[in-house]
């Protein structure tokens, strides 16, 4: 945090001068771990194993927070007599299919009852799927697969069915508390040892760390970032700290959570109001060709409108969104301009966008604040994918690499690109920076803060406000009159901003836009003041539900700059957090079930019996007039069917979920699974790597051999990519500034002495790195702040790659990519890369140029006997079998 | 000459003699350059123990000062191979400097031991030149340490690797060698107590690079910078260096204290490593620093520049180190380079004198030969 977030890494060190213990859990030394009370370096890729194991220990030792989690979670549901675990299948959850690679999900459902009436059941919330041909979609990958995960929006996903099933006894094995204890019960002291390389006693001064900091009076905090993200199960790892965080009470109270740390100024804000392929605004997910044709289908597979909360408000927010695109065209006889959105036909993330360039399927593509020749994995693929383009647009503040791979990317000293060869079209377009234009920033807390313009911007540039805009405009000129049903859409939206004295969009008429507006009755034209406002009868806009409040009285609340906020405790005088200006979410939770704080220390929310309504120092997260003791009726369905202890409201059943029965592709409880490309055999199950990840098995993709398959040896070593504090992601806004260029001119590997001893590195000398994809050459540096770790008998040397540099281009400092070493596997719920851990050699001395670079990569191919299968087949049973092997002997083969 | 008879005064008679305690020792510059009543001597406190080595103080003087990159010179561009500093050292170019320090867990026993040391019986930051009449123990701070204390198991043993962060600076001395020796008068002690080079009064003798103690100052290289490469057939765009040939050091953003804003380091360090203020102020804040530090069984930390009785009277940017000076390449003791000049000028008497009695005797010897 202190390395990626210095700034916000203020408040660790005023915690830290006011008691607070900070624990770092990474497999390198940063920054952060310079200031930590204690370092645990972990193995890369085995975070389950470790919070897998702090759940195991809070269970057994029965240290969880009673009251909390049976009021709280689903820990008392039961779950369906089909549902088959991990323990029994060794490393396979019931349901796998090893045609499709893919779960199907159904067995992990919620048991049913079977005394409830028959208005209380909705049929078949959601699950056109399970019906619909199972189509593949361009990437090879089951549309059935892809669609689930890329379909569902920030609540959980709709349930099977509403007649769940409890026991507040935890008598019956099959409730979710139970399942767990199972599950996690594998996962000891010893298993973390031998999996992620941590000490027994470093695994206790965790634990009881936790524990003890958490309760009644006290509260722990997990901040994460793309360490736990970018890897095949990354959405997995974040789930288990969930699990242990509702297990000890950690949710929605002060000093609690599981923090998202954002790695740029509006990475929330840019999936509030997404730049995602598979989100509309306010997770609202994108329709999906075949099971979203009309509306109230796409409602209907959002949420059930008799589940619990407020996604049954879908409706709303759906309708509303598409009056503020479409306007007066946007009415109930064409279902409010629906049509008008274009359908999924399968994922689309970045990755399959590249492969599909290279099939030339991809004719223009728009590069905006990236850098993807550089900061994408595999960033050779995404640079060759460039070159089939017909056009190319790179809006950036510099002449970034991604603008100027045809004439001086790595692939045309090679030899594998040649200029004259290259059609695209690039046309580079000069940006406003954050300087010269006016919006919002929604940060890490959710927190949209404005900023104003200082200057206009010089000469071309502009803000990507002005340049859609305009580009707009342009497209609709020159479809003006077509009679094609396909250009309605364009032609019909709401494209009338007022310009400022420059000729400018007003960013404040955009905010809002979002914001939404009363569009007919008295109160026509006011701005709304919340979501609850929104109808789906077409009498209310909104551009972006969740931000609906923003604007609220007609104030620009993101803009309140009251120096520390004012008095109140949670400072709510500066900027404005969504929802509703909620600070901590589901912050009913920071109550107990009779609706009184857990404690003085950790008030936030109450019950106010005098009032009859929810108070405290945050906006309550909550019904505000549902009492305590509310029992909701079993035929209710929306935010009436929230009990009074039912804080999660936008979970389909008003839980915290400690076992998620949809929702999840690769599981309903996270298992231990290793890298795509690791030197140790799964020490907790039979299969080695995710079953479920996402592969592509394609001839410029070859991964490693893991565990000790033929060929693992020639790719002996682990590396992880990161980025340091001097320079910012791929380089664009620092690789191009003296001042922050010369803080860190080189790209460099992190090695420790071991390593260095191993390989004959010199510290300031030059390596040469390999991995099944590239070659590429960095400075040495060797420091103890890299250790090997002992894992399962063997000792792993993990290598740090910081991934900021780039050849080409005219930055004033270049190095080869890290990323050009990495492979594509992706998460399978998310399309994450897995980019913090994979295999290579390294070697002292500079790489070769030109043709011999590739001579090289070839030979290393050839020697490990790498084919499109070697680690892609899923799921993967390794031989020999598990169990530890001498460190010296696996050293002394490196 | 109004100081030297306030410096009298203030002294009387027994004391150490005026001149003596204007060359060395504690004293207030600012009243020492004739300033008059009313200022106050500003300075920076740098704790180190929460600097998270971002550099972003070195950033920020560069932008504020348009001290030029490195990138430009022919020894820019090359990483270092020294932890994460790839800056090296202060000089004309680089105001601030962030060292980064790499250390086994033998190197913080001995940095423990020699901190509690230091501390008994004072704790004063210059391990000699001790005042010996100040008892300066650190004691508990006045609130305690609220939540440390509550939880039950403390972290055991030491850890595997420490690495040590700090930002370095001028030091803005009490007695600046610098100042000391400019033969053209360019170096002045401002208002604020501050030493800043006037860079258009400057002849870029040097006679200051070699006077300071700390290594701070430097000569700015005369030339050329490149502000945008040539491409596409376009030159490249060029600039003279700001203040080429000629002294240059923190100003302690003189520009901005004149206006009552904060030096650009200190505005910007996100974590509060860098303070400003009122160098009283400072120097108060260290010491209840230190002890809350030393409470918390880290006595491995101690101060730097707090003691006005050492080689420089005390220094304006006053530190707090996790280890010993020279660890982080600053000089354990360091001494003004005029601090010996009575003693010097005393010894250059008497052998003034002494010789003056050789050649005498030699005349005299000279007569009887004759």
């Amino acid at each position: 945090m202190a390395e990626c977030h210095p700034v916000g890494f203020q408040w660790v060190t005023e915690a830290k001068l006011r008691g607070a213990r900070v624990i770092h859990v990474d497999p390198r030394f940063t920054r952060t771990t310079a200031q930590a009370d204690r370092h645990i370096p972990i193995r890369v890729g085995s975070d389950i194993a470790l919070l897998g194991a702090l759940i195991n220990h809070v269970l057994s030792n029965e240290l969880w927070f009673k009251d909390y989690v049976l009021h709280y979670t689903n820990a008392t549901t039961v779950v369906s007599d089909d549902f088959v675990d991990t323990e029994e299948l060794d490393g396979l959850f019931s349901g796998w299919n090893d045609e499709t690679r893919s779960y199907d999900m159904s067995s992990w459902a919620y048991a049913e009852r079977d005394d409830l009436p028959e208005e209380a059941v909705d049929g078949d919330s959601g699950d056109d799927e399970v019906d619909a041909p199972d189509p593949v979609d361009e990437s090879g990958h089951l549309m059935s697969e892809t669609s689930r995960a890329d379909t569902q929006g920030s609540g959980g996903p709709p349930l099977e069915h509403a007649r769940i099933k409890k026991d507040p006894t935890l008598q019956n094995p099959r409730c979710v508390l139970n399942i767990l204890r199972r599950h996690y019960a594998r996962y000891t002291p010893e298993m973390v040892e031998r999996v992620c390389g941590i000490s027994q006693e470093d695994f206790a001064y965790l634990a009881d760390s936790i524990v003890q900091n958490s309760g009644r009076d006290r509260t722990t905090a997990f901040c994460y970032a793309v360490g736990w993200t970018q890897h095949s199960d990354g959405a997995q790892m974040i789930r288990t700290s969930t699990i242990l965080q509702l297990l000890m009470g950690n949710i929605g109270r002060p000093g609690s959570g599981v923090m998202a740390l954002r790695g740029h100024a509006s990475i929330q804000g840019s999936t509030d109001i997404p730049t995602l392929y598979n989100l509309l605004p306010g997770y609202l997910p994108m329709p999906l060709a075949g099971s979203s044709d009309t509306l109230a289908q796409y409602v209907d597979n959002i949420a059930s409108t008799k589940q619990k909360g407020y996604w049954a408000n879908a409706d709303t927010y759906a309708v509303s969104l598409l009056k503020a695109w479409w306007g007066e065209k946007a009415t109930a006889e064409n279902d409010w301009g629906f049509a008008y959105i274009p359908r999924l036909t399968g994922a689309h993330g970045t990755y399959q966008t590249v492969m599909a360039m290279l099939e030339d399927k991809v004719a223009g593509y728009f590069v905006l604040g990236q850098n993807p020749a550089v900061g994408s994995a595999h960033s050779r693929m995404q640079r060759r994918g460039l070159a089939h383009l017909k056009w190319l647009v790179v809006r950036d503040l510099q002449m970034i690499e991604t603008a100027s791979f045809w004439k001086d990317s790595p692939e045309i000293e090679t030899g594998e690109l040649r200029t004259e060869d290259i059609a695209t079209e690039v046309f580079f377009l000069p940006a406003a920076n954050h300087a010269e234009k006016s919006g919002t920033f929604t940060q890490t807390q959710r927190l949209l803060q404005w900023r104003h313009k200082a200057v206009s911007p010089p000469g071309d540039c502009m803000s990507e406000l002005q340049f859609f805009y305009l580009l707009g405009q342009k497209i609709r000129e020159r479809l003006a009159g077509s009679p094609l049903e396909r250009d309605q859409g364009l032609l019909d939206l709401t494209w009338d901003y007022p310009l400022d004295e420059e000729g400018e969009v007003d960013p404040e008429a955009v905010l809002k836009e979002i914001n939404g507006y009363q569009l007919t009755g008295p109160k026509a034209g006011r701005l709304l003041s919340s979501y609850t406002e929104m109808k789906a009868d077409g009498s209310t806009s909104g551009g972006c539900w969740i931000y609906t409040g923003v604007y609220a009285d007609g104030i620009n609340m993101s803009a309140r700059r009251t120096p520390h906020g004012g008095d109140q405790p949670l400072e709510h005088e500066w900027g404005w957090a969504w929802p509703a200006d909620r600070r901590i979410l589901y912050n009913r939770a920071s109550a107990d079930p009779d609706g009184k704080p857990w404690s003085e220390r950790k008030k936030l929310v109450w019950w106010d019996e005098d009032a009859k309504r929810w108070t405290g120092d945050d906006v309550p997260d909550f019904p505000v007039g549902t009492r305590p003791d509310y029992v909701a009726p079993d035929t209710a369905g929306g935010p009436e069917a929230l009990s009074g202890t039912d804080p999660f409201i936008m979970q389909a059943d008003g839980l915290g979920w400690l076992y998620a029965p949809r929702g999840m592709v690769d599981g309903p409880m996270p298992t231990h699974y290793e890298p795509a490309e690791s030197p140790v055999v799964n020490p907790v199950y039979g299969v080695q790597a995710s079953p479920t990840r996402k592969t592509f098995r394609r001839q410029d993709n070859l991964f490693a051999a893991s565990g000790n398959e033929p060929g693992a040896e020639v790719f002996p070593f682990v590396f992880t990519t990161y980025r340091l504090t001097e320079h910012h992601t791929a380089g664009g806004m620092s690789r191009w500034l003296p001042y922050l260029s010369e803080l860190q001119p080189e790209m460099f590997c992190e090695v420790s002495p071991e390593l260095a001893n191993l390989r004959g590195l010199e510290n300031g000398g030059w390596a040469t790195l390999v991995s099944p994809r590239a070659v590429i050459e960095a400075r040495v540096l060797v420091t103890p702040r890299m250790r090997p770790l002992v894992a399962d008998g063997r000792t792993v040397h993990q290598i740090g790659l910081p991934y900021h540099w780039a050849v080409g281009g005219r930055a004033i400092v270049t190095g080869d990519s890290a990323n050009d070493l990495l492979g594509v596997v992706l998460d399978p719920n998310v399309n994450i890369q897995e980019a913090k851990a994979a295999a290579c050699d390294i070697r002292p001395g500079r790489r070769p140029q030109g043709a011999a670079r590739l001579e090289m990569l070839a030979e290393y191919q050839g020697r490990a006997g790498l084919t499109v299968e070697t680690s892609q087949e899923a799921p993967e049973r390794l031989e020999p079998a598990r169990g530890p092997q001498p460190a010296e002997q696996v050293e002394e083969e490196a | 000459m109004i100081n030297v008879l306030e410096a009298i005064r203030q002294w009387g008679p027994g004391s150490r003699t005026w001149w003596q305690n204007q060359l060395s020792g504690a004293t207030d510059p600012i009243t020492d350059a004739g300033w008059g009543e009313g200022h106050v001597r500003k300075g920076f406190f740098t704790d180190t123990s929460i600097c998270i080595g971002c550099k972003a103080c070195e950033v920020a003087c560069k932008e504020w000062n348009r001290v030029p990159a490195r990138t430009a010179s022919e020894h820019g561009g090359q990483m270092l191979g020294s932890s994460y500093d790839n800056t090296g050292h202060l000089g004309a170019d680089t105001w601030r400097h962030v060292a980064f320090i790499e250390q086994a867990p033998d190197q913080l026993v001995r940095a423990r031991e020699s901190g509690a040391a230091l501390s008994k019986p004072v704790s004063l930051g210059m391990p000699t030149r001790r005042r010996a009449d100040e008892q300066d123990a650190p004691s508990p701070p006045a609130g305690g340490v609220p939540h440390a204390s509550m939880l039950a198991t403390e972290p055991v043993g030491l850890p595997a690797v420490r690495w040590l962060m700090s930002s370095d600076v001028c030091k803005h001395c009490t007695h600046a060698g610098c100042l000391d020796v400019c033969p053209t008068g360019a170096l002045f002690r401002t208002e604020f107590g501050t030493v800043v080079v006037q860079a258009d009064v400057c002849n870029g003798c040097g006679y200051c690079v070699a006077s300071c103690p700390f290594g701070v100052i430097g000569r700015r290289e005369d030339g050329i910078v490149e502000l945008a490469p040539a491409h596409d057939g376009k030159e490249a765009v060029t600039a003279k260096v700001l203040n080429g040939g000629v002294a240059q050091k923190c100003t302690l953003c003189y520009d901005r204290l004149v206006d009552g804003m904060t030096p650009a380091c200190a505005q910007t360090c996100p974590t509060t490593s860098i303070k400003f203020g009122d160098h009283s102020d400072m120097v108060a804040k260290a010491r209840e620093r230190l002890a809350e530090l030393h409470a918390q069984g880290h006595t491995e930390a101690r101060l730097y520049g707090a003691n006005p009785d050492d080689g420089v009277g005390g220094t304006g940017s006053v530190f707090l180190l996790m280890d010993d000076p020279e660890v982080y390449g600053l000089p354990p003791d360091p001494v003004v380079t005029t601090h010996d000049l009575p003693k010097m000028f005393t010894m250059a008497g008497i052998a003034g004198t002494a010789m003056l009695g050789v050649v005498l005797s030699m005349f005299v010897g000279h007569g009887r030969m004759q």
